[in-house]
Parts: C-alpha cells; sequence; structure tokens
C-alpha cells in the first residue's frame, strides 16, 4: 500500500515535469505560428476582458499603495528637479529656434520626413497586467488589431519609449519594455559629434541600459540625453522614428575608453506607468529593421 | 463521484487563477524597495503544506502554467519551478509535519530565493544576450525578504480556504485533540475505566 502510493506519487511529479519540459522545448524552438503560440495567444485573447476589468476594480488598492512610495520618491527628487529645470528651460528657447531652423532647410533641401513621430498614429492603451520577474519585463495592455495595431509599433509612456509590440490579439498586446534581456535599439547620444551605439538592458537593474559600440573617443558626458536613431534607407526602415527620448547618460567612467560602453537610466519610470501610447501606421517601409538580439 | 471528491480541486483551480489575477494586475504594479512582492509561489507553498506534495505539484504546474500564459511567456519555465515548490512543500509536511507557526515564513522564503535562482539558472541556459547585473541578486534578496512578510498571511488565507475541504489527517487530529486538552491520555483511560474506586486512592 505505502510503496504503491510513493509510485504514484513520484509518477505523478515526473508526469508534469516531462510535460513542463516538453512545452518548454516545443515553445523555445518553435517559430511565433508554432501551435502553441496560436493558443496562448487564444488564451490570452479570451481572458482579454477579465484582464481589464481586473485591474480597474484592483486600480484604488494599487493607487492607495503607489501613493506612499511615489511621496517619499517626490520629496526626494524635489530640489534636484527644481536646478534641472532652470537649466532646461535655457536650452529649451535654443532648441526651438534650432527646430525651427531645421524645419526651414528641410523644406528648402526636400528632406524625406516620412518617417518622423508626426507621421504615426499615436493609439492609447491601459496597462493591464505586469510581469514581476526580473528576467521578463512585459506588460500587457488593451488594444489590439481591432485597434490598428502591429506586431513590432513602438510604445511611448511617461514620455519616452518604453519598449515596443511583441505580441498581439484582437484585443490586446504584449509590449516589451526596453529594460527585457530581449531587446536592443539603435540610439544616438545629443553629443556634439551625435554618437550612435546599440541600448541594451542591464539584465538584474530595472533601472538601468547599457549603450554598447560607441567610439572611444566620443565626447559622451554624464546628463546627455539618449534618442532613438530612426534610419530610413530605401524599403529598410528601422523599428523606431527618430528623436523619441529613451535615457539619460548616467555614468561614463573608463568603460568608454576601453569597451565603449555607458550606462543609461531611462527617462521613463518602468515600473510604475498605467498608459502608453503606441505609435500605429505609417509603415511606409515595407521591410522592417530590427537590431538582432540572439 | 461526489461533489466532494471535487471540492479541493474546485477550489485549488479558482484560488490558482484568483491568485495569477490579483498578482498581475495589482500586486506586480506596487513597487517596494525597488522590486515588486510575488504571491505566486507563496500560494504554490501554502497548499503544498496544508494538502501534500501531490496536489502541490499539480498546483504549482497550473499556477506556472496560467502564468506562462496570461504573460505571454516561454511556456513550462515557471511551471517546472514551481512544481517543485509545490512538491517539497507537501513533501516537508509529510516527512516532517512542522506545527510550528512560523514555518511557513521560512518556507515562504526558501520558495521565493528557489524561484528567483531557478529562474535566472533557466534563463541562462536558454541563452542571455545582455550584460548581467549583480544587482540582480540584490533584487532576488529583497524580494525573498518582502514575500518572507507576506507569507504567513498568505498562508492563513490558503488555509482559509483550503483546509474545510482536506480530508482529516489522524496525526493531525490526535496532536490537535492533545494539546487542546480535551482528550489527554489520563482523562481518556478515566473514561475508559471509569471512576477510581476509594480504597485505591
Amino acid at each position: 500500500m505505502h510503496s504503491k502510493q510513493v509510485r504514484r506519487r513520484r509518477a505523478v511529479v515526473a508526469a508534469l515535469v516531462v510535460v513542463s519540459l516538453i512545452l518548454l522545448t516545443a515553445y523555445f524552438g518553435g517559430s511565433s505560428n508554432n501551435p502553441l503560440h496560436t493558443v496562448q495567444r487564444g488564451v490570452v485573447t479570451v481572458f482579454s476582458p477579465i484582464q481589464k476589468g481586473a485591474s480597474v476594480a484592483l486600480s484604488p488598492f494599487r493607487d492607495i499603495a503607489n501613493f506612499f512610495s511615489d511621496t517619499f520618491k517626490a520629496k526626494s527628487q524635489v530640489a534636484g528637479l527644481r536646478t534641472e529645470v532652470h537649466a532646461l528651460q535655457a536650452k529649451l528657447a535654443q532648441a526651438e529656434y534650432a527646430a525651427s531652423l531645421n524645419s526651414q532647410l528641410s523644406k528648402q533641401v526636400g528632406l524625406d520626413s516620412s518617417d518622423s513621430i508626426a507621421s504615426y498614429r499615436p493609439v492609447t492603451a491601459d496597462v493591464t497586467f505586469r510581469d514581476p520577474s526580473l528576467w521578463y519585463a512585459t506588460v500587457n495592455v488593451d488594444k489590439g488589431t481591432a485597434d490598428g495595431i502591429r506586431m513590432n509599433d513602438p510604445v511611448t509612456g511617461d514620455g519616452a519609449l518604453v519598449g515596443q509590440v511583441t505580441a498581439v490579439g484582437s484585443n490586446f498586446s504584449i509590449v516589451t519594455l526596453i529594460t527585457d534581456h530581449t531587446m536592443a535599439e539603435a540610439a544616438q547620444v545629443e553629443d556634439p559629434g551625435s554618437d550612435t551605439g546599440v541600448l541594451v538592458p542591464a539584465v538584474g537593474n530595472p533601472n538601468q541600459l547599457v549603450l554598447q559600440d560607441l567610439p572611444r573617443n566620443a565626447s559622451v558626458q554624464t546628463g546627455q540625453i539618449v534618442n532613438t536613431v530612426g534610419f530610413k534607407a530605401g524599403q529598410l526602415q528601422d523599428l523606431y522614428p527618430p528623436g523619441i527620448p529613451i535615457g539619460q547618460v548616467s555614468y561614463v567612467g573608463n568603460d568608454l575608453a576601453n569597451n565603449g560602453q555607458v550606462q543609461v537610466t531611462p527617462v521613463a519610470d518602468l515600473r510604475h506607468f498605467d498608459v502608453v501610447q503606441i505609435l500605429t501606421a505609417p509603415h511606409a517601409g515595407t521591410a522592417r529593421a530590427q537590431l538582432p538580439t540572439g | 463521484m461526489s461533489y466532494e471528491s471535487f471540492r479541493l480541486p474546485l477550489r485549488l483551480i479558482a484560488l490558482a487563477f484568483l491568485t495569477v489575477v490579483i498578482q498581475e494586475a495589482a500586486v506586480s504594479q506596487i513597487s517596494i524597495f525597488g522590486t515588486s512582492a510575488d504571491l505566486t509561489p507563496l500560494v504554490v507553498m501554502a497548499v503544498g503544506l496544508l494538502a501534500g506534495s501531490i496536489p502541490g505539484a499539480i498546483m504549482g504546474f497550473g499556477v506556472g502554467l496560467l502564468v506562462d500564459l496570461l504573460l505571454f511567456q516561454t511556456l513550462g519555465v515557471t511551471s517546472l519551478l514551481y512544481i517543485a515548490i509545490g512538491y517539497w512543500s507537501g513533501r516537508l509536511r509529510e516527512l516532517r509535519d512542522p506545527s510550528h507557526g512560523l514555518v511557513p515564513m521560512g518556507v515562504g522564503a526558501a520558495a521565493t530565493a528557489f524561484a528567483g535562482l531557478g529562474m535566472a539558472l533557466i534563463q541562462f541556459l536558454l541563452g542571455v544576450d545582455s550584460p548581467v547585473s549583480f544587482l540582480l541578486f540584490q533584487q532576488i534578496f529583497i524580494a525573498v525578504l518582502v514575500n518572507t512578510l507576506l507569507a504567513l498571511p498568505v498562508y492563513a488565507l490558503v488555509k482559509r480556504v483550503v483546509e474545510p475541504t482536506l480530508p482529516q489527517d489522524p496525526r493531525r487530529r490526535r496532536r490537535r485533540a492533545y494539546t487542546t486538552g480535551g482528550l489527554s491520555p489520563l482523562q481518556q483511560s478515566r473514561t475508559r475505566l471509569g471512576p477510581t474506586p476509594r480504597g485505591a486512592r
């Protein structure tokens, strides 16, 4: 009797482990069109209204808890932000003049601006689910293909780039954040040389990114803004339009001279935003470029 | 098959679904020292401690699969980790039958640490292209601390849901009866033998 129970227990656990391993292997090795992805998409589509309802119903609890942490955080930031506002006001005047000059010159030269952010149609979406783990930085939002959203659409929130759409159903989208270990973006520093590199996350630290592949003699300094590059070459177009802020250089050190990399802090508070804007259309290019991630 | 035999599975299914929804819709959006609490390993641990190794392992598989499905993650990763948490929590109950009130805290901390480190290990095995910060271990440590504080209330809630449907365990029934003073061995013998004769004192 006892040995029968032991055998039964071991058989159940072994069966569960084997099923998990089969799922893992089939999912990991399969393409985005394999049956497991389709089933997963179907399940999320069915549960999406429940996710949305639960998110709305539980928002008061969330808001109360976040009120306290936000208040303490805000108090510690006041002095620094006041100084920053003064510095930015001076920069704004210069930037507005530069923008107006740029607009005039672009018209004279006949530059193609079809890939600029102004040509995209933003769709506002609410965050319904958020992954708590350190490895999967993803959020579920309540808009999908019915609202014109497509795979790889760029997503902004809190005034900056937060990620891109990596899975989409009729009434939901999965947004993978820029801090997810599968993400990498071409990025440009607002320094005199407009140096470009590849921005990747630092796994384990949700508040840090690493800008790699910079020229070792780049004149990058702490505090400079890092934006999307947004290139377009014939039919090939970057996933992101140019000029969306991503982060701010937080540490340069010897890493720039030795390895061509600097540390960047995301502009957006990636753990707190509740609303995002998904930039849909115009998709002028028929092929979209993405940095290799694997 | 009576309704009674379905009560525990039905309650576990409802518990798993509610846990995942509350976790992803609310708890994971509340930041505590830069990280979030994770109720899911705590609930799996509590089910294992209360119901045993097989229900614990099945609950772990179910909760893990639901998390992976709803968050569009690689299927099977979370299930694999949670099966181990549910199974070993259940084995702890079956082998040691721990009665101390703080046991859920210790097991909850161990379950959270196992989930965090196990996820890191699996991700490394699957391949990570980005640089990995040492802060990963700090974040796992903070998550363990936060979950340790939450383990007792979560265990108490799960106990309220699960315990009425559990079959009575003879060992537990005997210990409970003894500790409440209602059926001590002395009282039992007196009841069995009747009043002691006056001359025997």
